[in-house]
């Protein structure tokens, strides 16, 4: 069993968010329950204010995937798990 | 492997005799490359980066792989991505798809291109005369992947 005191998801940001926010990523802790959402991070992320507040703001298009597979804001996240945010692919 | 993500450049003709190697089944192999121009919304190119996400790439693209599969009467399907630096006229991506008759290879063919266009964590950073860019993502390229949510004939 996950000890949810100390266990964190990891989060990886990608493409122009990476540069914008100025970083590849962070560990996170979920909350005493052990997990959290995609909405709940995203929105405690754009608390932060700045760049956080513009890139994941309203109208913004972010992209998120969990484990390598596409997501939705209600997909649900534990410790242990890798949250990938991003902006639309470009890619072909 | 029928999908391969790398920065060094691929061969077409040595991909398609692969493919049509040993399987007389094949009747016929639809290729689709995708390449690098020198201009992109009303500015001049002169080389850009793909960037994609290690670990979700080859998965992402695997699974458009299968859902083609799982539509058409394929025999083979490939896709070759490439990485990193490229120049315009270089090719990045090559779609190859087999199967007994060309209306199979041809859908196909083309809904992994659609696909992969909106759903492939690939992306492009241009360099022009005003600096670098990120390239943003197309409407028309989510429209192109819609169109193939109602099941093919």
């Amino acid at each position: 069993m996950l000890d949810t005191r100390t266990a964190t998801l990891r989060i990886v940001y990608l493409a122009r968010l990476r540069e914008a926010l100025g970083r590849h990523g962070e560990d996170w802790a979920p909350a005493a329950s052990g997990e959290t959402t995609v909405a709940a991070i995203i929105d405690t992320l754009r608390e932060r204010g700045g760049a956080w507040s513009l890139e994941l703001g309203p109208g913004r298009a972010v992209r998120v995937a969990v484990n390598h597979e596409m997501a939705t804001p209600a997909t649900v996240v534990r410790a242990g798990d890798e949250v990938a945010l991003f902006p639309p692919v470009t890619g072909g | 492997m029928s999908v391969r993500v790398q920065e060094a450049p691929f061969d077409i003709g040595a991909e398609i005799d692969r493919i049509r190697a040993g399987d007389a089944r094949i009747g016929a192999i639809a290729t689709f490359v995708g390449t690098v121009r020198d201009v992109n919304d009303a500015a001049s190119v002169s080389s850009m980066v793909l960037e994609h996400y290690p670990g979700m790439t080859e998965r992402a693209l695997e699974a458009i792989v299968d859902d083609a599969k799982s539509r058409w009467a394929i025999l083979d399907a490939r896709v070759v991505h490439r990485i990193g630096p490229l120049a315009p006229t270089d090719a990045i991506v090559l779609v190859a798809v087999a199967s007994a008759h060309r209306q199979d290879a041809f859908a196909a063919c083309e809904f992994i291109m659609d696909y992969l266009k909106t759903r492939a964590p690939f992306w492009k950073k241009e360099r022009t005369p005003a600096g670098e860019r990120w390239v943003d993502a197309h409407r028309s390229d989510e429209d192109a992947a819609a169109r193939w949510s109602t099941a093919p004939d």
